[in-house]
């Protein structure tokens, strides 16, 4: 098998240029609702979890239809946008956005998970030590639920690196700008001659999404049916 | 100085008790389930009761008639739990110095601590290496190292082999003597309140059965 060629290690380089800054961006709204979700019983909890899960039910192409009304360039919230600088539309920013919601519902369940199985009692201790809520977050509950944060995020990073449909509904395809490695395999198979490019980056998918998997899995103990042991 | 009404239903226990009490140590003293978690609760805060006021020095923790309740972390009370609760993923030193740090504040008794509970050798272990008795130490430590307005104390014994029960009783003994600082004791141990009660409640199905000085309690 020959090396990746330059368009190649562009798609490669921008997928995880995209799915690092994904889970980046995504990763402190997660932390809250997450915590919310964890912590407190209030109304309309039923359908912000509905609506979380959305992404990972929706057809992508849907999800991708729904960025483009919302985040497009005359799109209800993308226009205000626009006007202070910030567009999504195709622009790797608009696959970054594409990419942190497809992989939120997982990166926030991990989360959850993982704060519901931090020991309240402990909680309450540092409570009665004069700890305020924001305090107990970072000093007992963040700390205690590190390898389920960590596996969360290898897990939206990866759903995120092999994010396909939503993305070049909303994005497209513009080489060095939006054309991401599951897009440039999908448009390398109709390219006559693209056969051992698509089986290159197929490699490399393969590769990531492995090293992902397992890393999560070393992680998440308790995500896959096993105590955590600290 | 500490006056306590309070009212609260738990699942299989009605509590209706009412005291006060200057005494710098205090013991509730009696059966499990008698209530008396669930008092030291209601002092830190942990639970909302559905009738209560507790005054400590002359400050209201909580009024529910006038609709005063000050947040746990508000109150300055130091609670060492039964079931310990050290901050596990901290050094010891960590969890003693966590309640200054919560507060912004200088630890300032910190050194004085360490040497009084012998805590020095296990300044940087966690606490899943410590034997019970050491845990149980620092939990002491952790509460009064917070410099609290009281010290709650709920079984701080139970659990604990005999050796380091002796211990652990000595040491609750000498911060007495050194530190002053008002404590309220949970016990049904009765060498445990007498080593270290002034006056001594006894608690009987969420009601006050009767109040006593240590030596009438001793009497029987």
């Amino acid at each position: 098998m020959t090396a990746l060629s330059i368009d190649e290690w562009q798609a490669l380089a921008l997928s995880l240029r995209v799915a690092t800054l994904s889970v980046v961006v995504s990763l402190p709204f997660a932390l809250g609702l997450a915590w919310l979700l964890s912590r407190r019983r209030f109304p309309g909890r039923l359908l912000i979890e509905a609506l979380l899960f959305l992404p990972l039910t929706l057809p992508p192409v849907v999800t991708g239809y729904a960025l483009l009304i919302l985040f497009g360039r005359h799109g209800w919230i993308g226009e205000s946008l626009a006007q202070i600088g910030i567009v999504f539309a195709f622009r790797w920013t608009g696959a970054v956005l594409a990419a942190a919601v497809m992989g939120f519902p997982l990166l926030v369940l991990s989360i959850r998970v993982a704060f519901d199985n931090v020991d309240q009692r402990l909680e309450r201790a540092a409570e009665t030590l004069g700890a305020s809520a924001w305090r107990r977050f970072v000093t007992i509950v963040v700390p205690l639920s590190t390898r389920g944060i960590i596996a969360g995020s290898v897990l939206a990073f990866a759903r995120a690196f092999g994010e396909f449909g939503a993305t070049i509904t909303f994005v497209s395809s513009i080489p060095g700008e939006t054309r991401t490695l599951p897009i440039a395999i999908y448009e390398l198979m109709s390219v006559s001659g693209g056969d051992a490019g698509v089986q290159r980056l197929t490699v490399v998918a393969f590769a990531v999404a492995l090293a992902a998997t397992i890393t999560a899995a070393v992680f998440g103990g308790s995500l896959w049916g096993r105590r955590r042991d600290d | 100085m500490i006056e306590l009404t309070l009212k609260h239903a738990l699942a299989d226990l009605e509590i209706d008790i009412r005291f006060s009490s200057s005494a710098r140590c205090l013991a509730l003293f009696g059966d499990s389930g008698a209530g008396k978690t669930t008092i030291l609760n209601a002092i830190a805060g942990l639970l909302r009761p559905r009738h209560a006021r507790i005054v400590l020095d002359n400050q209201i923790l909580i009024d529910s008639a006038a609709g005063i309740d000050m947040p746990p972390a508000a109150r300055g009370v130091g609670y060492v739990f039964q079931d310990g609760r050290l901050f596990p993923h901290l050094s010891v030193r960590g969890n003693l110095l966590y309640g200054a740090q919560a507060r912004h504040r200088k630890a300032i008794q910190f050194e004085r601590l360490v040497e009084l509970l012998e805590l020095g050798p296990l300044l940087d272990r966690r606490p899943h290496n410590l034997s019970g008795g050491e845990r149980q130490r620092v939990a002491i430590g952790r509460a009064l190292a917070s410099e609290p307005r009281i010290l709650l104390l709920d079984e701080p014994l139970t659990g604990l082999h005999h050796e380091a029960r002796v211990q652990v009783l000595d040491h609750l003994r000498r911060l007495k003597q050194e530190l002053h600082v008002a404590t309220l004791l949970v016990s049904h141990q009765v060498d445990e309140v007498i080593a270290l009660a002034d006056e001594v409640i006894r608690v009987h199905a969420g009601t006050l059965s009767a109040q006593l000085d240590t030596a009438q309690f001793q009497r029987g």
